[in-house]
């Protein structure tokens, strides 16, 4: 099988095939190796690529699977990883100069998983710095173009695992989603982006930006695709306090059901309309017109406190990341610098380090949220933040009340050019006013590609669970896709142009 | 700017124009096998920065999980000193940067403590019980620890770089706070210290800390404020950070009440500030003033859930509690009959749990008080150690009095006894065998003597038989001369005035 | 309605520690400015009686068991140190106590 034939496939025709010992998982690592070497040049989704411990794993994995030993389902095809992700040995700079060169010592639970699984990491994956933004272009170490048009963004913060994977340069990868840093990115280069139930997954060794809205998910070009990872990462971690005690539902099996009939698929009223792009309405509309003809009940909903929801998300996240980013000092590790004048004193390193070592957006963010916790400022910015929230959660309790799942577009807009929201930062922040609500209430979210807009660019289209029941958002993915690829002939992403080859 | 207590009002002068009230903050450490967070080990004196895991190294990536245990060991404290166990309680973050805090937060409860509105009686030297209110008492995590180098004093001013080992780092400590401590007049030092010994002995009896001064187990925090009198308002405080030891902690609030009163005379005011204590001239002097100090930006700690202990809980670990100190110290002294003022002794001397396992090994109490606090005490202090530290068990103090109780030896002998036993030669019954120093009770023996005696001084037994029985004395104390002190006198006497006839 | 003088960013910057030049305060106060205003609305939708709510997902007592493992090995603990000495980290000077 060719390189080109080989990263076309989803993950779960990779499984197939390499229990089948058709191709062996070297090929498949070598060949997005390959891929990544013709086009990242174009695409910059890695900041680090691991060739060699990849194909030892893949190597490693081809012998054992050779001895006949039974492997994980996955075991063998390769993934890549957001880099804010801690990989023992390999670097981890949460896309900032502050963490510039750093190894980490230890693993994530989840890369821990991943390699307990076999599956090779190809590489850590760009990002806004910390995670805070929606375009990548927050990357301390350049942006992230989006396949589609490089001269656009491909979303954020996790602008690299979509990226990689709508390029064909992964067939999997690990997101982070505070925001909708999984879904946004998701939506606007075509791929499938799922948000855990907050505690679905282990957040021990993700670089913390707000603890409270944080989840690890899955990025791919299938629901299944996301099904069969989510399940991999997923479940109880007992280094991670937050981390919920049940086990996870059973989303791959969900992934198939292939039935909506009955479910009643709630529309959020106050996430469409107005300052949704009219292309994206369109999209929106005409997959919920799909749902219904798959025997989808839809109903309206309402939720009133989500037009507070972005002004208490920038309270919070804010507070939370001034707090998680203290620890870059410095002092223990990452980036020093001393102050160009003046003694050289510890809190004055401190000071000249964090001066130099952070981007705009993430001070920006921390002194917004330091201020927020200040004396005197905490009841009326953080205190009725976490007041909102609840009012929030409130409204999906009522909303769940009378739907089984919720729908919105995944973005108000498709992919905008590069540089054209960098210096407005309330408008950067609204590209997020739909994904916000779901981490602020902690429950499940997937984006999944409804079709093109009007400007010839893919639209994201959100589905939302209750909490811990992340099984319908996969019931009813799975349903969309298979629906839209009948419409399609093809999956959406088969529309996006052939990226030329330029070797970096 | 550090005062010399020469320039400062007496302190009788103080104490006659001001009210003083005083506040603790106690922190212990508690004696966990792993940190509050993580699974890193926590015994002292490791080699550095090997007591560490990326939860306590606060690297990137990391999250905190609560040790049980050490709620576990939170809520005897707080059972202990009868405050109310939290039905739901939090902890959050206290920001500051700081280079041996690895987070620059310390993970801390806040304003939703574990155990709160309680107290502890506290005796003082002349036995009058002080009661201390406890505002709270809550959980929270150690710092690592620097080590400055260079620099013309090894203190922090002057030095050109800190070495900072995260060993210490994530240890668990509980902070127990009072309510301002009033009505105490010129006792407060006295209450201080007393107040800090008896939480140290609480730690100890409640098994939840070795609560070693010297190892910084226990520390405190000495808030200090005048007013004019009890019934005026409370002043301005300062608060003394990082009080050592007993002797400091009474100290330190001496200090403060005379210069707070220096000043407060002269017309100044006192300005609420943090000090540091300088255990060399006695004195406190300002820590840097920093305009956002006090500005920690608290706010519930995300990355942990709240803890609500069941009242199963509470009560199986209420159930479980040891005697409390003071009532223990009362059971033991009516037990034994001592007066007060033995019993003040007895304690203040480290002695009572040594009292205690002497009388179980067959001592009447009045003897094993009588060694412990005598001959033992004279030595221990004589060698500058504690009486802990000297070697000798109870059941070696029990089998000496067993000897003297049954005749074998005398009082003398027993001293004797002793020193061979402080000497490191064995237990008493080897130390009397390898001596020879049982009591001569053979008559055969005894009359030789007595009668060697009688014929060297003839004066004496003249005098003896024409009726001055009490000159008989000297006779004695020629025989137990004789027999180095290894007869027994009563005896020797009853032979004496048998032989003379008298 | 606060607002975001050049002095309060430069006042807040000292607090969280970041050194910033006067071009950057000066743009700082204009955004923040912009952001706060936005933002400070949620004090609007919500009453006195309205819970906080600081965990998504409610749990509570989760406790691990009072047992040592391994440590991080002292030399894995300082590789990414900036500096060390003797098996410390090694920090600038360090003025006053907190």
């Amino acid at each position: 099988m060719s390189d080109a034939t080989l990263t076309r496939q989803t993950a779960g025709d990779l499984a197939a095939l390499l229990q089948a010992g058709e191709v062996s998982s070297v090929d498949v690592t070598q060949a997005h190796l390959d891929r990544i070497r013709d086009v990242d040049g174009a695409v910059h989704a890695f900041l680090h690529v691991s060739d060699a411990e990849a194909l030892a794993t893949a190597r490693a994995v081809d012998a054992r699977r050779a001895t006949g030993e039974r492997l994980h389902g996955l075991a063998g095809v390769p993934i890549a990883v957001k880099d804010i992700v801690v990989t023992k040995g390999q670097p981890t700079t949460a896309g900032s100069r502050i963490l510039e060169g750093w190894v980490p010592p230890y693993d994530a639970t989840l890369v821990e998983r991943l390699r307990a699984a076999g599956l090779p990491i190809l590489g850590k994956t760009n990002l806004d710095e910390f995670a805070m933004g929606s375009s990548t272009e927050h990357s301390g170490y350049g942006p992230t173009r989006n396949p589609w048009d490089l001269d656009r963004i491909p979303g954020g913060s996790g602008g690299g695992s979509a990226a990689a994977v709508a390029a064909y340069e992964a067939p999997l990868a690990i997101g982070t989603d505070t925001g909708g840093s999984i879904r946004q990115p998701a939506a606007v280069t075509g791929t499938v982006g799922v948000k855990p139930t907050y505690g679905g997954v282990s957040r021990y060794g993700l670089i913390a930006l707000a603890s409270s809205l944080d989840q690890a998910g899955p990025v791919s070009r299938t629901v299944l695709d996301s099904a069969l990872l989510h399940e991999v990462i997923g479940g109880h971690d007992p280094r991670d306090s937050t981390s919920l005690p049940e086990p996870l539902p059973d989303v791959v099996r969900a992934a198939h059901h292939g039935d909506v009939a009955g479910l009643r698929v709630g529309v959020v009223r106050e996430l469409t309309g107005d300052g949704y792009q009219s292309g994206v309405r369109a999209s929106f509309e005409a997959a919920v017109a799909l749902l219904a003809e798959a025997g989808a009940e839809i109903v309206d909903v309402s939720c009133p406190s989500f037009d507070y929801a972005l002004a208490a998300y920038y309270l919070i996240l804010p507070a939370e990341a001034s707090s998680n980013l203290a620890k870059f000092d410095g002092m223990r590790f990452g980036l020093r610098v001393e102050p160009a004048e003046g003694p050289i004193t510890a809190e004055r390193v401190m000071a000249a380090t964090r001066g130099a070592g952070f981007g705009d957006e993430a001070k920006r963010r921390i002194i917004l949220g330091t201020y927020a916790l200040s004396a005197g400022y905490y009841d009326a910015y953080y205190g009725s933040a976490q007041k909102v929230r609840t009012l929030i959660q409130r409204d999906f309790a009522a909303a769940f009340a009378k739907a089984d799942v919720l729908v919105s577009p995944t973005a108000p807009t498709t992919a905008f050019r590069l540089g054209e929201k960098l210096a407005d930062p309330l408008a950067m922040y609204l590209n997020d006013v739909a994904t916000i609500p779901a981490n602020l209430a902690g429950i499940p979210g997937m984006s999944l590609p409804s079709g093109l807009s009007d400007d010839g660019l893919p639209v994201g289209f959100q589905i939302l669970a209750p909490a811990r029941a992340d099984d319908r958002l996969y019931r009813v993915g799975g349903v969309l896709e298979a629906a839209l690829i009948e419409r399609w002939g093809g999956p959406v992403l088969s529309a996006a142009p052939e990226l030329e080859v330029t070797t970096r | 700017m550090t005062a010399t207590t020469h320039d400062l009002l007496g302190y009788e002068d103080a104490i006659a124009r001001f009210d003083p009230v005083i506040g603790l903050e106690v922190h212990v450490e508690l004696g966990t096998r792993s940190k509050m967070f993580c699974p890193s080990g926590t015994e002292f004196g490791a080699e550095p920065n090997s007591l560490v895991s990326p939860v306590s190294l606060g690297l990137p990536g990391a999250l905190p999980v609560v040790n049980r245990t050490a709620v576990e060991y939170a809520i005897r404290i707080g059972l202990a000193l009868d405050c109310q166990i939290a039905q739901t309680c939090r902890f959050a973050r206290k920001n500051y940067f700081y280079p041996d805090v690895p987070k620059n937060f310390q993970t801390s409860q806040y304003d939703e403590p574990i155990a709160y509105d309680g107290h502890l009686d506290v005796e003082l030297d002349d036995g009058d019980v002080f009661r201390v209110e406890i505002e709270r008492a809550h959980m929270e995590e150690d710092a690592g620890k620097n080590t400055h180098v260079g620099g013309r004093t090894g203190r922090i001013h002057g030095a050109e770089y800190s070495l900072v080992d995260y060993n210490r780092a994530g240890i668990p400590l509980v902070e127990i706070v009072t309510r301002p401590v009033v009505g105490t007049g010129e006792r407060a030092p006295e209450v201080a210290r007393a107040y800090v010994q008896s939480l140290r002995e609480l730690f100890r009896t409640l098994g939840v800390s070795e609560a070693r001064m010297e190892r910084g187990n226990v520390r405190a925090d000495v808030n200090v404020s005048l007013r004019p009198s009890p019934e005026a308002p409370l002043g301005t405080r300062t608060e003394t950070k990082n009080v050592n030891s007993f002797r400091s902690v009474e100290r330190a609030v001496r200090y403060e009440i005379r210069r707070q009163a220096t000043i407060l005379a002269s017309g100044g005011s006192i300005l609420q500030e943090t000090r540091h204590w300088h255990e060399d001239s006695g004195t406190t002097s300002p820590g840097r003033v920093k305009s956002d100090a006090e500005d920690y930006r608290y706010f519930p700690e995300p990355d942990l859930v709240p803890i609500s202990p069941s009242r199963e809980w509470v009560e199986e670990i209420r159930a479980g509690l040891p005697e409390r100190p003071g009532a223990r110290r009362r059971r033991l002294q009516e037990d034994w009959g001592f007066t007060d003022a033995e019993m003040r002794d007895a304690v203040n001397a480290g002695a009572a749990e040594l009292i205690e396992a002497t009388v179980a090994a067959g001592a009447p109490p009045a003897a094993a008080r009588k060694w412990w606090l005598g001959e033992l005490l004279r030595t221990a202090n004589a060698r500058g150690v504690d009486l802990g530290g000297l070697g000798v068990t109870p059941a070696q103090i029990g089998q000496l009095q067993v000897l003297v109780d049954s005749g074998r030896i005398n009082d003398k002998l027993a001293r004797q006894v002793l020193e061979g036993v402080l000497a490191g030669e064995g237990d008493p019954e080897a130390v009397v065998l390898s001596r020879g120093l049982e009591v001569v009770s053979d008559d055969a023996a005894l009359l030789e003597a007595v009668d060697a005696a009688l014929a060297s001084q003839p004066d004496v037994a003249e005098k003896i038989r024409s009726g001055r029985i009490q000159a008989a004395g000297a006779i004695v104390g020629a025989v137990m001369k004789a027999t180095r002190g290894q007869a027994d006198a009563a005896r020797v006497r009853e032979l004496v005035l048998e032989r003379v006839g008298a | 309605m606060p607002t975001f003088s050049t002095d309060e960013v430069a006042r807040v910057a000292a607090l969280a520690r970041i050194d910033l030049e006067p071009a950057e305060l000066e743009r700082l106060a204009g955004e923040l400015e912009v952001i706060v205003h936005a933002v400070e609305r949620v004090s609007e939708a919500v009453g006195d009686d309205t819970p906080a709510t600081s965990h998504p997902i409610p749990l509570a007592n989760v406790f691990r068991e009072d047992v040592v493992e391994p440590s991080l090995p002292a030399q894995d603990a300082l590789a990414a140190a900036p500096a060390s000495e003797d098996g410390r980290f090694l920090v600038p000077q360090i003025l006053g106590e907190d």
